[in-house]
């Protein structure tokens, strides 16, 4: 049966002519393409893909468990307390005369999500402190501190004392009796330790007395100079781990495809 | 070895063929240009640095004020109990800057410390010595009690027992023109001598009073 004609299609439904550049198949780059492109541009400028790749796609021991997600629940801690944190210093006042006081109640009552946000921070903190001792312990127990990453585990430790002290200078903050007294027993604790201790004490609360630029003193250590530091200190941690790799858990026997040597007896007395 | 003796350049620049060498000369300018380049940078590093931490630890140097505040009138402070007075330690941030007194008149019957113009009115601090909370006077058992970690101090404020490492801190009290007035802080050791304000859990008999040294800018007396 012979077909006849197809009706001549209206001009706006035609296909396009091909413009100069475009590739025999037509039309425009799929989604995919378009992706692999502006990555390609990017990639032909900066060549990050293949520190992206070292970073991302290593080889990894047998036996690896969930406790080695450990390490990165409290990075992922930390984030959430930067974000929240940066969030609350848009409603905050560090100001001792009252002012702390009535901008955190502000955010609790007043502020949409304002509770949740503060609750996010301040349960987060908390959460952040188990989740890095939980970390300690796990690198502990599977002695994976022990060589060649002992460096891993004293930038560790840097930043757990870090991390506390993010907990220590963030509980003043809300400036209420709690967090006012907490802070006069922490400072004054500091004040025990013998020849440096109350210079140290002076040096936390800005002076002899508990004033007002203890506050702001404790804001600034907290919202800029500490944050600063843990996260310098994460992407070097994070540097290390990628570059030594993880360990194995301590259960795990070596196994070598080789088979191991023969001990040859040779007999000394001949 | 006389290779490795001639391997051994000459410390002038003048003996290794460099060009435009003057005689004499030691420092190559490739030397000379990173030592400046890494001298000026250290110089503006520390242009920026060091007056910020000078900044940050001032305050262990710097004098606290503190002006005489009228609390009442003699007749208000009887000699066997205490009144409470608000005194402010800090000016300007409200709440947080007071502080509570206990005064009472002295009492040469238990008062055994030499007496001056400074303690005719004997007013106790009410920051515990152990780490700083605030202690209250339980009338009935003419005790000083601290709510945090149970230190207690008996009717002068000396320590009658808990972890407090010294008696209560002290004020300066003067009569001025038939009132009462308040001054500086100190602290005292266990037989009530004076000493320039200190921190709670310092202690000072023996070998403390060397341990927890005095701050650099307080004064032990009260200038008017």
């Amino acid at each position: 049966m012979p077909r006849l004609p197809a009706p001549p299609l209206p001009k706006i439904l035609r296909p396009k002519p091909k413009r100069p550049g475009q590739d025999a198949e037509g039309g425009a780059l799929s989604p995919v393409e378009a992706g692999i492109t502006v990555a390609d541009w990017v990639d032909e400028r900066t060549s990050l893909s293949p520190v992206i790749r070292w970073t991302l796609f290593r080889k990894v021991p047998r036996g690896t468990n969930w406790y080695y997600t450990l390490g990165s629940a409290t990075l992922f801690a930390f984030l959430s307390q930067a974000v929240t944190g940066v969030f609350l210093a848009m409603y905050y006042r560090p100001d001792a005369a009252g002012g702390a006081y009535e901008s955190i109640r502000n955010i609790d009552d007043s502020v949409p999500l304002g509770l949740f946000v503060r609750g996010m921070h301040k349960w987060g903190a908390s959460v952040m402190v188990i989740l890095i001792f939980l970390h300690m312990g796990r690198v502990f127990f599977f002695g994976a501190y022990k060589y060649p990453r002992e460096l891993t585990w004293v930038i560790g430790v840097t930043l757990l004392i870090l991390t506390l002290v993010m907990a220590f200078t963030g509980y003043l903050l809300p400036f209420d009796q709690r967090s006012y007294w907490a802070s006069i027993v922490g400072i004054n604790i500091n004040s025990g330790g013998p020849f440096i201790g109350p210079y140290l004490s002076d040096f936390l609360r800005g002076g002899p007395e508990f004033g007002a630029t203890t506050l702001s003193r404790f804001y600034s250590i907290h919202m800029l100079l500490v944050p600063g530091a843990i996260a310098a200190l994460i992407g070097l941690h994070l540097y290390l781990v990628a570059k030594l790799g993880t360990t194995a858990p301590p259960w795990l026997k070596a196994n070598n495809s080789e088979p191991e040597p023969e001990l040859e007896l040779e007999s000394t007395d001949v | 070895m006389p290779d490795r003796r001639r391997a051994v350049k000459s410390k002038y620049t003048a003996d290794r063929n460099i060009p435009g060498a003057f005689e004499g000369e030691t420092v190559t300018r490739r030397r000379f240009m990173t030592g400046a380049a890494n001298g000026a940078g250290a110089v503006a590093a520390a242009a920026f640095t060091l007056p910020v931490l000078g900044f940050a630890i001032a305050p262990i140097f710097h004098r606290q004020s503190f002006q005489w505040q009228p609390i009442g009138a003699p007749s208000d402070f009887p000699s066997d109990t205490y009144a409470t007075k608000v005194v402010t330690i800090i000016e300007g941030i409200g709440e947080a800057g007071k502080s509570l007194a206990y005064v009472r008149a002295r009492n040469p019957a238990i008062d055994t410390e030499p007496e001056d113009q400074y303690n005719q009115f004997i007013a106790l601090s009410s920051r515990c010595m152990h780490l700083g909370c605030p202690v209250r006077y339980v009338f009935a058992a003419q005790r000083f009690i601290c709510p945090c970690h149970g230190g207690v101090y008996d009717f002068r404020g000396t320590v009658a027992g808990g972890p407090p490492v010294r008696p209560l801190d002290r004020f300066y009290t003067r009569l001025n023109n038939g009132r009462v007035e308040i001054g500086p802080r100190y602290s005292v050791n266990s037989e009530l001598r004076r000493f320039s304000p200190r921190d709670p859990g310092e202690p000072l008999d023996g070998i403390g009073q060397y341990l927890y040294p005095a701050r650099f800018d307080t004064s032990l007396r009260p200038k008017g």
